[in-house]
């Protein structure tokens, strides 16, 4: 890995991933248009937005998911559109990680937990066998689910330990930036309280860039710094996250805030 | 340390007609370190929406708010966020975190923010809860489901963590009894004795008197309505 020699320490004043003006189109219709946007590292953005606002295209597009029709995407200054194919997977196996909403679609369901989270290092080029297997079993107890679970099959999971095997396997390479797609989504209030307190102090603790989708505005309130809301694939107003919520400036983002119930 | 200079405020409700009421103008309010200045005037005067300015909770229409070189109402989210990790802290009435996490992290959690390491972020945290007399018992649990005084209490502590050179208070010896409302205002005494800069909203007056070294009636900062 030469161009993302891992001793080059991301330096705090520069952005991680700056994004300018990106555009993606389906046929006539927007997917989200000329989106900007500086991350920091350590920095959670939260893209808020009802279903079709363009959150999840841009998503995609940033974690090359989708390929985007204009703009530019910089990594630590690396010019990501313009990457080779086996590059810009190399990334996304070592320096990124990417959380879906739906486990399934981020687990490998006929693989025990242990495999799901040793596959990552094995693609890194790790070969020990107890090494792979002794940092499964920590990152099993780091998501909580007991190691001694280690040789079971996601299958026998509940939707929770689903979604925080999910986790585990993307973090055991120790990214710097995340992607999430509505990581709360499918889940029970309960265990979502047990997922953002966990989130949360992984981001701390491992000084992580998250870029998150979510709809749940208190979600939104408890993880991200800033917020990004979206309408019909533009941004139409961003900010300090309670600064957003507590004072939205934007038509549509005052109509977002005071739809939701107060319990 | 807080500097503020002709400062206003308007909502613009764009869901009710696009109604623009005007809530602050010309505000302006100086605390020198050391100072603790009470926020006056009747309900609805503006006490609360000028410490939300001041903590970048809502956005100032005009003015300048300075606190420690940055001035908050052109600063940017992260310029912001950098300021009340190490610079400006805020005691609200209310708690909001995450269920389950346990109170002694929600106390330790901005010395945590701050890189402090977690034993002694801890240690401080079980000592700023033993002083504001919250049983050991409680201090793995939730505060979610603690009594008003309770969580009132494990905010101050949290708010008392990091020893902000500035900071904002929303009615702090509200709903405490006489013993902890007097630790309270020992730790508000302190933060001064330090060179904290400090503005709140105080009801209690016995607090006030005792606390603060000027008063500023935020009703002279309301926009003249047209009759």
């Amino acid at each position: 890995m030469t161009a993302f020699d891992r001793t080059l320490t991301a330096s705090a004043d520069a952005p991680l991933l700056s994004v300018q003006d990106l555009t993606k189109r389906y046929g006539r219709r927007i997917g989200c248009e000329r989106v900007s946007f500086d991350l920091w590292p350590g920095e959670v953005l939260g893209i808020v937005g009802e279903s079709g606002s363009g959150k999840s295209t841009l998503l995609g597009c940033l974690a090359g998911h989708l390929a985007a029709d204009e703009g530019q995407i910089l990594y630590r200054g690396h010019d990501i559109l313009a990457m080779s194919e086996p590059e810009r997977r190399l990334l996304s196996r070592t320096e990124w990680a990417f959380v879906h909403q739906n486990p399934r679609d981020g687990l490998r369901m006929g693989v025990s937990a242990g495999g799901n989270v040793g596959e990552r290092l094995m693609a890194i080029g790790a070969r020990n066998y107890g090494a792979i297997r002794n940092a499964a079993s920590d990152w099993l107890t780091k998501v909580e689910i007991d190691p001694g679970r280690i040789d079971d099959r996601p299958r026998a999971f509940s939707g929770g330990m689903q979604q925080r095997l999910q986790i585990a396997r993307n973090l055991v390479t120790a990214p710097r930036l995340v992607f999430m797609d509505e990581p709360t989504g499918g889940l029970d209030v309960s265990v979502q309280a047990r997922l953002l307190d966990l989130l949360r102090g992984l981001v701390r603790d491992m000084g992580l860039s998250v870029v998150i989708v979510t709809h749940d505005l208190a979600v939104a309130r408890l993880l991200a710094d800033r917020l990004m809301v979206m309408k019909d694939g533009r941004v139409i107003e961003t900010g300090l996250t309670d600064q957003v919520l507590d004072d939205p400036q934007a038509a549509y983002t005052q109509l977002l805030v005071s739809s939701v119930l107060q319990v | 340390m807080i500097e503020i200079e002709n400062l206003s405020k308007r909502f613009t409700l764009h869901n009710q007609g696009g109604a623009v009421i005007e809530v602050m103008t010309g505000a302006r309010l100086t605390v020198r370190p050391g100072e603790c200045v009470a926020l006056t005037g009747r309900s609805g005067a503006g006490k609360s929406t000028l410490m939300r300015m001041i903590y970048g909770n809502y956005l100032a229409a005009g003015g300048a708010i300075r606190i420690g070189g940055l001035d908050v109402a052109r600063a940017t989210p992260r310029e912001i966020i950098r300021l009340r990790r190490e610079t400006l802290g805020y005691v609200s009435q209310f708690l909001r975190v995450v269920p389950r996490v346990p109170t002694r992290t929600i106390v330790a959690e901005p010395l945590l923010a701050l890189g402090v390491d977690a034993g002694t972020a801890h240690a401080r945290a079980e000592a700023l809860l033993a002083m504001l007399n919250i049983p050991e018992a409680l201090w793995t649990l939730s505060p979610t489901t603690f009594s008003g005084g309770e969580q009132q209490r494990v905010n101050i502590a949290r708010g008392f963590a990091h020893p902000y050179p500035a900071l904002l208070l929303d009615e702090p010896t509200a709903s405490l009894d006489p013993a902890n409302r007097e630790v309270v205002l020992r730790l508000i005494e302190e933060a001064k004795a330090r060179g904290a800069a400090i503005a709140g909203i105080f009801h209690d007056e016995a607090a006030r008197q005792r606390l603060c070294d000027r008063e500023i009636d935020v009703t002279a900062f309301a926009p003249a309505r047209a009759a």
